[in-house]
């Protein structure tokens, strides 16, 4: 059985006005990790309210444990844990006064699910007097997870868990997810960084309420047309520019310390055009694409699909 | 690239009661460079970024940015420098040229400057038909490009970006990028922290900050082979895991 | 049961640890009552009056001689005829006259009963009160050295006129008027915004999505505010008894009764306030306008209902405190019982029922 599926979700807001949610359809497997992989404003936080019932679709159904999200909204509510975007813990209770809040508002103890949070509690358990608002960015995001899951929900929801994290926190918070996933939880989490992407099991793109693809970070991958190259040179801002203005480049753009570079010609024109233009140092090699460039690959797609749509 | 400098600190110091938020930082900052200020959450970036504003006087210590001292000239420092962070946006209720019409005003544009500057800001974003629309209907990523620009209208010799990209989506990280560069081409000074590690890549000198020191100061490059690691990423890792405190 | 418990005491937390919410509570009505009790009413020094004498004895003189002794008045000492007093209070130059007749210490003397006339401007009936009690309180002085061993055989009686107010309308009513204010402005606000600290932090969110019914987050809302609230009103009876001497001549269990009422009507707009406004700051200013403005102007409190146009005076009706104050008024001041009351009480239970009601059915199980 799938713990996720949505069937053709459509979600407006202001009466019709604004398209949050585009005809989405996707299943998650249960017991896996799912990303859902996009920019702010792409409709990952609706797509979960929708499936935490906070929201009502406008069209199209969707089930979370194989129940509705609209007729059976309260047994959902039962069964999972969700972490919404913003930071939702009482600033001025204690760590430990917040667990004990949420263990009590599901019905439970912390005593009864301390093997599922044990992991992570053990490490902001030295600061339990302490009043949430005055932990860092990265312990508040471990106390929230600890009180998503104090209930041992079936299906969890993170929404942007690792936004403003810094990346030994979000390395430890995938960690940790991982080891959820182990004791069979389904997970649907979203982020903006793409580089977490490849710790799913499987992401969606998602882009305008649209979800562009759907698939395995490695399929995601495999699935990129072209070949991609990484170019360098002493100034990378003119390499930049002129590349650009080079006839045969379909795609350039900077990626770390090196231009990601995709072509009609070969490596031979491009460097003979660098080397025209004046470039030292000039590197050039092929490599492998990342989820990040499919991502941008889709972009790109999606807005000239957009002007050409304005033009018509 | 000349080598003026145009961020001069001594071991910089700001305490709060017993807490040394800053620690002693010494760096300096050249004419025209991308610098890159990283390091994890609480380790100090804003208190210290703060202080080369001239928002938060400094415990001990000596600091100069764009040739003014940071305890005796804050108003020529606000004077001379741009300021963008994630929060600090726009008017959302103001349009975009009022925008820059109102942020060329408390810079002390002249009319035609201002004129001249909007036109200008305007054409290079591509927002044409978004000139006289309200800032809260555009997207994000817009928002922050828009955003940029206004904090360099007046030109000022230094700009602090405080992670100026958060939750932006690739492309438009990318442009924002393209803006930055620019603007370093035409001579102002980046000062920016960033939490995407493959943006550190994009800059010309890289700190990162742990626990209130900094640790490592160098290129990129210079860093990938003095930690000998093979992205950005790792660098940060390895320095930041060991950080005591946690606290922002 | 443990969830609500849970729920309450963490509402309780949340009051302890943030100072502005403890001022608002405690430190509001307190100042309500000591601004009024005291700053506005209590403080006068060197008030002008005039003493006319038209006596000239000793008797006349003593007197005068203490009042003139006292820090309260400023004293001027004129033959004046009745209408050149009546002219000095209407341009407001003095707060009050006292007249000693022709033969006050014969009268005295042969008659044991002499009489004073004391005239106050009663248009600031708190004044008028305060001033006229200081004059009686020296002529009482006075009689008390007259003869210290016997029990008064020589009795003066001081002949207290109020001008313009003659029943002194709003002296001591400002207690009930501010007992309303501060119950409805507390609760209201209160309630509100802790409901919508909630939805704007994000927990509420959680809270959706948690097995919590919404009836049980109202419970647990009301139930602290409405356990302060009372110990709220405990704090202002005790403070206008004690310290403004505003005596409560009726029954105090009633007066509870009465105002636990009025809080439930309270908590219940809180509520409704709470799902019609989505941040602290609007249903802050929402309970402003909604609840100050109209308690201190239609109540009856500042202004009497009568008064005023027919328009607010149909408004005035559906304003809670309204009713709350004809209650307070009726059982604090005249000592009236509940057969007197019933039909107040009556409205203020419908309006109680009405908003729960309205809150209720409005409260969102979801997002919009």
């Amino acid at each position: 059985m799938n713990a996720i599926t949505l069937n053709n979700i459509t979600k407006t807001y202001n009466k019709g006005t604004v398209l949050a949610v585009d005809d989405v359809s996707l299943t998650v497997e249960k017991g896996e990790i799912f990303g859902l992989i996009g920019p702010d404003g792409a409709g990952k936080s609706t797509i979960f309210r929708l499936l935490t019932t906070l929201l009502l679709p406008d069209k199209g159904t969707a089930t979370v444990g194989g129940l509705d999200v609209v007729k059976d909204f309260k047994a959902i509510r039962g069964i999972v844990g969700y972490m919404p975007g913003k930071f939702s813990l009482y600033q001025d209770l204690t760590v430990e006064e917040n667990l004990d809040f949420f263990a009590t508002v599901f019905k439970t103890t912390i005593e009864e699910n301390y093997h599922l949070i044990k992991d992570i509690y053990v490490q902001i358990e030295p600061f339990k007097d302490r009043r949430a608002g005055k932990l860092s960015g990265g312990m508040k995001q471990k106390l929230a997870l600890c009180c998503a899951l104090i209930h041992k929900p079936e299906v969890l929801f993170l929404d942007e868990p690792t936004t403003g994290v810094d990346v030994v926190s979000r390395r430890e918070f995938w960690e940790m997810l991982k080891r959820l996933k182990q004791q069979g939880i389904t997970i649907m989490v979203s982020t903006s960084y793409m580089d977490e992407a490849t710790m799913c099991d499987r992401i969606g793109l998602i882009l305008n309420g649209k979800v562009l693809s759907v698939a395995s970070p490695e399929a995601t991958i495999k699935a990129y047309p072209e070949q991609l190259y990484g170019v360098k040179a002493n100034s990378i801002y003119h390499l930049l520019l002129d590349l650009r203005k080079y006839e045969g480049t379909i795609n350039c753009y900077t990626f770390g310390e090196y231009l990601h570079l995709s072509i009609t010609t070969n490596e031979e024109q491009v460097r003979k055009y660098l080397q025209e233009k004046g470039h030292t140092d000039v590197e050039f090699k092929a490599i492998e694409p990342t989820v990040e460039d499919c991502f941008i690959r889709l972009l790109k797609h999606e807005d000239e699909q957009g002007n050409s749509n304005k033009d018509k | 690239m000349s080598k003026e400098i145009v961020i001069r600190t001594n071991k910089l110091t700001k305490r709060f009661d017993d807490f040394v938020a800053v620690d002693e930082i010494t760096f300096d900052v050249h004419k025209g460079e991308i610098f890159g200020f990283l390091g994890a959450n609480g380790a100090g970036k804003t208190t210290a970024m703060r202080m080369l504003c001239g928002l938060s006087i400094p415990t001990s210590g000596e600091a100069m940015v764009a040739g003014y001292d940071v305890f005796k000239q804050p108003d020529e420092i606000k004077q001379n420098i741009g300021y963008m962070s994630q929060k600090f946006s726009l008017y959302e209720d103001l349009s975009v040229k009022e925008n820059i019409e109102f942020y060329g005003g408390i810079y002390g544009l002249s009319n035609k400057q201002i004129k001249e500057k909007s036109g200008e800001l305007i054409e290079r974003l591509g927002l044409h038909n978004e000139a006289d629309k309200l800032v809260s209907s555009l997207p994000l990523g817009w928002k922050q490009k828009l955003s940029f620009s206004v904090a360099i209208v007046h030109q000022p010799k230094i700009v602090f970006l405080d992670e100026p990209t958060g939750g932006v989506d690739p492309a438009m990280r990318r442009q924002f990028w393209d803006l930055i560069y620019d603007a370093a081409d035409k001579g102002i000074t980046i000062f920016v922290t960033t939490h995407y590690l493959d943006e550190a890549e994009y800059c010309n000198r890289v700190s990162i900050m742990v626990d209130g020191k900094i640790e490592a100061l160098d290129s990129p490059e210079g860093l990938r082979k003095t930690f000998s690691a093979s992205n950005m990423d790792e660098v940060f890792y390895k320095l930041a895991r060991k950080a005591k405190r946690s606290a922002d | 049961m443990k969830q609500l418990l849970s729920f309450i005491r963490k509402e309780f937390i949340h009051v302890w640890r943030d100072p502005k919410t403890l001022v608002m509570l405690f430190g509001f009505p307190i100042v309500q009552i000591v601004l009024f009790g005291f700053a506005l009413t209590n403080e006068i020094k060197y008030a002008n009056i005039v003493v006319v004498d038209n006596a000239k004895d000793v008797a006349s003189q003593q007197i005068i001689n203490k009042i003139e002794g006292s820090k309260f008045f400023s004293v001027q000492k004129t033959l004046m005829t009745p209408s050149a007093i009546d002219a000095a209070f209407k341009e407001g130059k003095i707060k009050l006259a006292v007249v000693f007749p022709v033969n006050f210490n014969t009268d005295l003397l042969h008659l044991n009963k002499a009489s004073i006339q004391v005239i106050a401007d009663a248009s600031d009936p708190n004044t008028a009160t305060q001033l006229s009690s200081y004059i009686t309180t020296i002529v009482a002085d006075y009689q008390a050295q007259l003869s210290p061993t016997m029990s008064a055989p020589y009795s003066i009686v001081p002949e207290v006129r109020m001008l313009y107010n003659p029943d002194l309308k709003g002296a001591p009513n400002f207690v009930p008027g501010v007992m309303a204010m501060v119950l409805l402005l507390v609760c209201v606000m209160m309630t509100s915004v802790s409901i919508v600290r909630e939805k704007e932090l994000g927990t509420m969110e959680i809270l959706l999505v948690s097995p919590v019914k919404p009836l049980m987050v109202i419970i647990a809302k009301a139930i602290p505010y409405l356990v302060l609230s009372i110990v709220n009103l405990g704090v202002i009876l005790v403070l206008s008894v004690y310290a403004l001497d505003v005596p409560i001549k009726g029954s105090v269990l009633l007066l509870v009764f009465e105002s636990t009422l009025l809080i439930l009507t309270a908590l219940a707009l809180g509520l409704f306030i709470s799902t019609i406004t989505s941040s602290q700051q609007s249903a802050m200013f929402a309970s402003m306008l909604g609840m100050m403005l109209p308690t201190m102007l239609l109540s009856g409190y500042l202004f009497p209902i009568e008064n005023m146009p027919v328009v607010l005076q149909v408004i005035s009706n559906i304003v809670p405190a309204r009713w709350y104050y004809v209650i307070v008024k009726a059982v604090m001041l005249k000592g009236l019982g509940f057969a007197s009351i019933w039909k107040e009480t009556l409205i203020l239970a419908g309006m109680a029922v009405f908003f729960t009601g309205l809150s209720l059915r409005n409260f969102k199980i979801r997002l919009e």
